[in-house]
C-alpha cells in the first residue's frame, strides 16, 4: 500500500453524516477487531459512506449493507475521504 | 428420524447424504432449513459451547438427507464460538457437502463465507436465495456464469415461498454422488502470499502426514492468518511443530515487510478480489439499492431527536399489547382450570384416596394452572418482540441505545437480551449468546433477573389493588418496573467496574434492511421462545408444585390448640338461623385450616425464617410464599392464597386482597413487591445461568448477590418507612 495514502488517511469516526470515503487500512489494535471488521466488509479500497451518527455510534453504508459501528471501532478504520 | 441412521453405512448408495447448511446471519438460512426439513428437527447444543445445534432431515429421490444447520456466520475464523463450531463440523463430521445460503441481494459479502468453504475443499452447493428481491430492484445475476467462475453448483431459491426447493434437493443428491467428490475453484492469493503458502503447505504435508483431517493448504492459510486454534492443533498433532511455527513467523514478517500489511488482511483482500472479479462478470445491475426505502425509514427511526420518542412509543405499545390483549385470554384459561378443578372434585368418589384428590386438584392443577394463566401474556410479549426483531427494528434499537449502554459499560447489543427479559429471564439469558465478549455476556446475564419478567407481574397485580387507591395503580406498577431497570443499570455499572473490569467491547452490528415480517416466521419465533415457558410449567413448576403441596399437607396428624370438631358440633346444636350456623362453621373450618397450615412443614419452615424476615415487615405466611416464589415467581400468588385458606386463589380473587389489606400495611405490600422484584431469581433462571456460563460460580453469585441486595433494600425501605410513618 502506498505510504502517501496512509499519511492522508483519517479514522472513520471523524467523518460527518453524508461524507463518503474509501477504506485505506485497519489500524489494528487487536486481531479480533480486525477479523470482525474484515468479515463485515471493511477491506482496503471499499467505498463507504456515513449515513447517520449519534453521539455514540455511527451508521455506515458499505457495499449494499448497513453497519452500526461503535465509536471505538470507528477509530480503527482508517479511510481516505473522497474528492 | 434420519439422525439415527447417520453414517451407519456411508458410501453405499442407500446411505443417508449428510449435508451442512451454512450462511450469513439474516440470509434466510433458517427459513430454508425449516422449508427443507419441516417438522423433522432436533435442537440441541454443541458440546462444551452454548451454540445451538439444529439438525433435521428429509427424503428426496429415495435417499435420506440429514441436515446439520450451522450457526449463521460471516466468516470461519477462530474469533467466535459460532465460527469455530461451523468449521469444526466441516472438519470433524465431514459432511458430504455444504449448502451455503447466499443472500442474492447482498451477494459479495455473502460469498466471502463461500470462499472459505471452498478453501476447506468441501463440495459446495450455493443456494442463491432471495434472487427475486435482487431482480426486483434491477439486479440480474447470471448465476450460470457465476457457477462457472466458482466451479460450484448454484440453485436460485426463494426460501420463504418454497421456490427452488426441489431443484436444490436434486442438486444436493447429484453433487453428493459425484465421484471423486466435486472440487470447487481454487481461490488464489496473489504471487507473494502464494509463494509463502506453498512453502508452508509442503512443510505441513511432510510433518503432519495423515495425522490431520484438514487439507494442508487450508492449515497453511489459517497459520498465516495467525489462527490460534489451528496453531494449537498443529502443536499437538504434528512432529516438528516448532519449525512449522518458525516458518509461519518468517513468512508473516516477510509479507508484512514486502506488502506493508498483515497476512490476514492480504488474504481477506484477495478473497474479496476473487469475489468482486467474479461478480463484475456475472452481475448486471441497473442499481437501485434495496436500502432506498429502508434508508428513508431509517432517516426517521434513527433520527437524532425523533428516534427516542419513537423508541419509547414502541416500547409502550409492546406492553399495551401484552397486557390489554392478553386479559380476556387469561380469563378463559383461569375459568377453564377452575372448571377442571370443580369437575374433578365432582366426579371423585367421596372419601376414596382424599390425598390423591388433593394432590391433583390443589397441587397439580392449582400450581401448574396458576402459571399457565399467564401464557397469553408471555406469548403476546414474545410476539411483539418477534415483530420487532423480524422487521429489523431491534437492530436499530441496539443502535439507538448504544450510547446509553456504553455509559453503563455495555454496548448496544446487550440491550436486546434486556428487552426480552421483560418477557422471561430464561430466553433473555439465552439471548446473551450474541455478545462476543465474555465480560459483557456475564454482566448482562447476572443483571438480567432485575428486569421484571412476566412471571412477577401477577404478584404486582395481586398486591397493588389490595393496598393502593385506583389512581395509583398504573404509576405504582410503572415505579416497580423502573426500580428494576434502575437497579439493573447500577448493578451492570458496578460489575463492569469491579469484577468484569476491562475495555468496552467495540460494537459492530449489521442493520438488516427493514422487512415486512412474515406471519409464519414471526409465529415460529414467538413459539420458540414462548414454548420455553410452557416447558417450564410442564416440568419444573409441576415438580415444585408437588413438593410445595406436600410441604403444606404434611404432617397430616396435627395437635390442634382446640377441638374444632367439638366446637363445630356445639355451633350446629345452637338455636340460630341456618345461614349463621353455616357461616360460623365455615369460620371454624378456615381457622382449623390455618392452624393446620401453620403446623405443616412449610409453616414450620416459615416460622423458622420469621426472625430473619421480621425486620422487613414479613410474617411467617409471607416467608412460606417466598420459598414458593423461588421455584417460580408466580407461585407466590398461589401460595398466599393457600396460606390464607381462601379455597381458590388466583390474582383476581377479591377475598384474598381483603385479607391482605386487613393483615398488612401498604408499606408491607410495597416491601413484598420490592423483595420479589429483586430477590432470588427463580430456579429456571439459576439453571439457565449455570448452563450458559458453564459454571456453578455465576448462578450462585447471582442468587446470593440478588438476595442480599433485596434484603438490604427492603430492610431500608421498611425501617425508614415505619420510622417516618409512611404507609403504615
Amino acid at each position: 500500500m502506498p505510504s502517501s495514502e496512509q499519511a492522508t488517511a483519517l479514522p472513520l469516526a471523524m467523518l460527518r453524516p453524508g461524507e463518503s470515503a474509501r477504506v485505506s487500512h485497519l489500524a489494528s489494535r487487536s486481531q479480533g477487531d480486525c477479523r470482525k471488521l474484515t468479515a463485515m466488509g471493511f477491506a482496503a479500497g471499499v467505498e463507504i459512506a456515513v449515513l447517520n451518527r449519534r453521539s455514540g455510534p455511527l451508521l455506515v453504508r458499505i457495499g449494499d449493507s448497513r453497519i452500526a459501528l461503535g465509536r471505538a471501532m470507528a477509530q480503527r478504520v482508517m479511510v481516505v475521504l473522497d474528492g | 428420524m434420519s439422525t439415527e441412521r447417520k453414517g451407519t453405512n456411508k458410501g453405499s448408495p442407500s446411505a443417508a447424504v449428510r449435508i451442512a447448511l451454512a450462511g450469513n446471519p439474516n440470509c434466510g438460512k433458517t427459513t430454508l432449513f425449516n422449508a427443507l426439513t419441516g417438522s423433522r428437527q432436533h435442537v440441541g447444543n454443541y458440546p462444551g459451547v452454548t451454540v445451538e445445534k439444529k439438525e433435521g432431515g428429509f427424503r428426496h429421490a429415495g435417499r435420506d438427507i440429514h441436515v446439520i444447520d450451522l450457526p449463521g456466520t460471516y466468516s470461519l475464523t477462530a474469533g467466535s464460538p459460532e465460527e469455530l463450531v461451523a468449521r469444526n463440523v466441516i472438519l470433524e463430521e465431514a459432511p458430504d457437502l455444504v449448502v451455503d445460503v447466499v443472500d442474492a441481494s447482498n451477494l459479495e459479502r455473502n460469498l466471502y463465507l463461500a470462499t472459505q468453504f471452498m478453501e476447506l475443499r468441501v463440495p459446495v452447493v450455493l443456494a442463491l436465495n432471495m434472487a427475486d428481491v435482487a431482480e426486483a430492484r434491477g439486479q440480474t445475476i447470471d448465476w450460470k456464469q457465476l457457477s462457472q467462475l466458482f466451479n460450484v453448483r448454484i440453485v436460485p431459491t426463494v426460501a420463504h415461498k418454497g421456490r427452488g426447493l426441489e431443484e436444490l434437493k436434486q442438486a444436493i443428491i447429484e453433487v453428493a454422488e459425484e465421484k471423486p467428490p466435486h472440487q470447487p475453484a481454487k481461490v488464489t492469493h496473489g504471487q507473494h502470499v502464494e509463494t509463502e503458502l506453498s512453502k508452508l503447505t509442503e512443510r505441513i504435508e511432510s510433518a503432519c502426514g495423515q495425522e490431520t483431517q484438514a487439507p494442508a493448504r487450508w492449515l497453511a492459510i489459517k497459520l498465516l492468518e495467525d489462527d490460534e486454534v489451528v496453531a494449537e492443533h498443529i502443536g499437538k498433532t504434528c512432529q516438528d511443530a516448532e519449525t512449522i511455527m518458525e516458518t509461519v513467523r518468517t513468512s508473516r514478517n516477510h509479507l508484512a515487510r514486502e506488502l506493508g500489511d498483515d497476512a490476514e488482511i492480504l488474504i481477506a483482500d484477495s478473497r474479496y478480489g476473487f469475489i468482486s472479479g467474479a461478480c463484475q462478470e456475472s452481475v448486471r445491475s441497473t442499481v437501485e439499492s434495496r436500502h432506498t426505502l429502508s434508508d428513508r425509514i431509517d432517516m426517521v427511526m434513527t433520527h437524532r431527536i425523533l428516534s427516542i420518542p419513537i423508541f419509547f412509543a414502541l416500547m409502550f405499545l409492546v406492553f399495551k399489547l401484552t397486557f390489554t390483549v392478553g386479559a380476556p385470554f387469561m380469563g378463559w384459561i383461569e375459568r377453564f382450570f377452575g372448571w377442571l378443578q370443580e369437575a374433578i372434585v365432582g366426579v371423585w368418589p367421596t372419601g376414596s384416596a382424599p390425598l390423591l384428590e388433593s394432590l391433583i386438584v390443589d397441587g397439580i392443577i392449582g400450581g401448574v394452572g396458576g402459571v399457565l394463566v399467564f401464557l397469553p401474556n408471555i406469548f403476546l410479549l414474545f410476539l411483539a418482540i418477534s415483530l420487532l426483531e423480524d422487521s429489523g427494528y431491534m437492530a436499530r434499537a441496539a443502535f439507538i441505545m448504544d450510547r446509553f449502554m456504553h455509559k453503563i459499560g455495555l454496548h448496544g447489543k446487550s440491550f436486546i437480551p434486556m428487552l426480552i427479559g421483560f418477557g422471561c429471564t430464561v430466553p433473555a439469558i439465552m439471548a446473551t449468546r450474541t455478545l462476543e465478549n465474555r465480560r459483557d455476556r456475564l454482566t448482562t446475564m447476572l443483571v438480567a433477573p432485575l428486569i421484571s419478567c412476566g412471571a412477577r407481574l401477577p404478584i404486582y397485580v395481586l398486591l397493588i389493588p389490595a393496598f393502593f387507591p385506583k389512581a395509583w395503580h398504573a404509576p405504582m406498577l410503572w415505579l416497580i418496573y423502573v426500580i428494576g431497570i434502575a437497579l439493573a443499570v447500577i448493578a451492570a455499572k458496578l460489575l463492569r467496574s469491579t469484577l468484569f473490569k476491562g475495555e468496552v467491547e467495540p460494537f459492530v452490528m449489521e442493520l438488516p434492511p427493514y422487512r415486512m415480517p412474515t406471519l409464519r416466521g414471526t409465529l415460529l419465533h414467538m413459539w420458540e421462545r414462548g414454548s420455553l415457558y410452557l416447558r417450564k410449567a410442564g416440568t419444573l413448576i409441576l415438580g415444585v408444585s408437588i413438593v410445595m403441596w406436600a410441604l403444606l399437607t404434611f404432617p397430616q396428624e396435627v395437635d390442634y390448640s382446640r377441638d374444632y370438631d367439638a366446637a363445630m358440633g356445639v355451633v350446629a346444636q345452637q338455636e340460630l338461623p341456618e345461614e349463621q350456623i353455616e357461616e360460623r362453621i365455615e369460620e371454624l373450618e378456615k381457622a382449623r385450616q390455618a392452624e393446620e397450615l401453620s403446623k405443616s412443614l412449610a409453616g414450620q419452615i416459615g416460622r423458622g425464617l420469621e426472625p430473619v424476615l421480621k425486620p422487613l415487615g414479613f410474617d411467617w405466611r409471607i416467608a412460606t410464599a417466598l420459598i414458593g416464589a423461588f421455584a417460580a415467581k408466580e407461585v407466590f400468588v398461589a401460595q398466599m392464597g393457600i396460606v390464607y385458606s381462601v379455597g381458590e386463589a388466583d390474582e383476581e380473587s377479591t377475598p384474598l386482597r381483603d385479607k391482605l389489606r386487613r393483615n398488612y400495611s401498604p408499606l408491607v405490600g410495597f416491601c413484598i413487591m420490592l423483595f420479589c422484584l429483586i430477590s432470588t431469581p427463580c430456579m429456571a433462571t439459576i439453571a439457565v445461568t449455570k448452563r450458559e456460563s458453564n459454571s456453578w460460580r455465576w448462578p450462585l453469585f447471582q442468587l446470593g448477590g440478588l438476595t442480599l441486595l433485596a434484603y438490604a433494600l427492603t430492610l431500608i425501605v421498611y425501617q425508614v418507612g415505619s420510622f417516618a410513618g409512611i404507609g403504615i
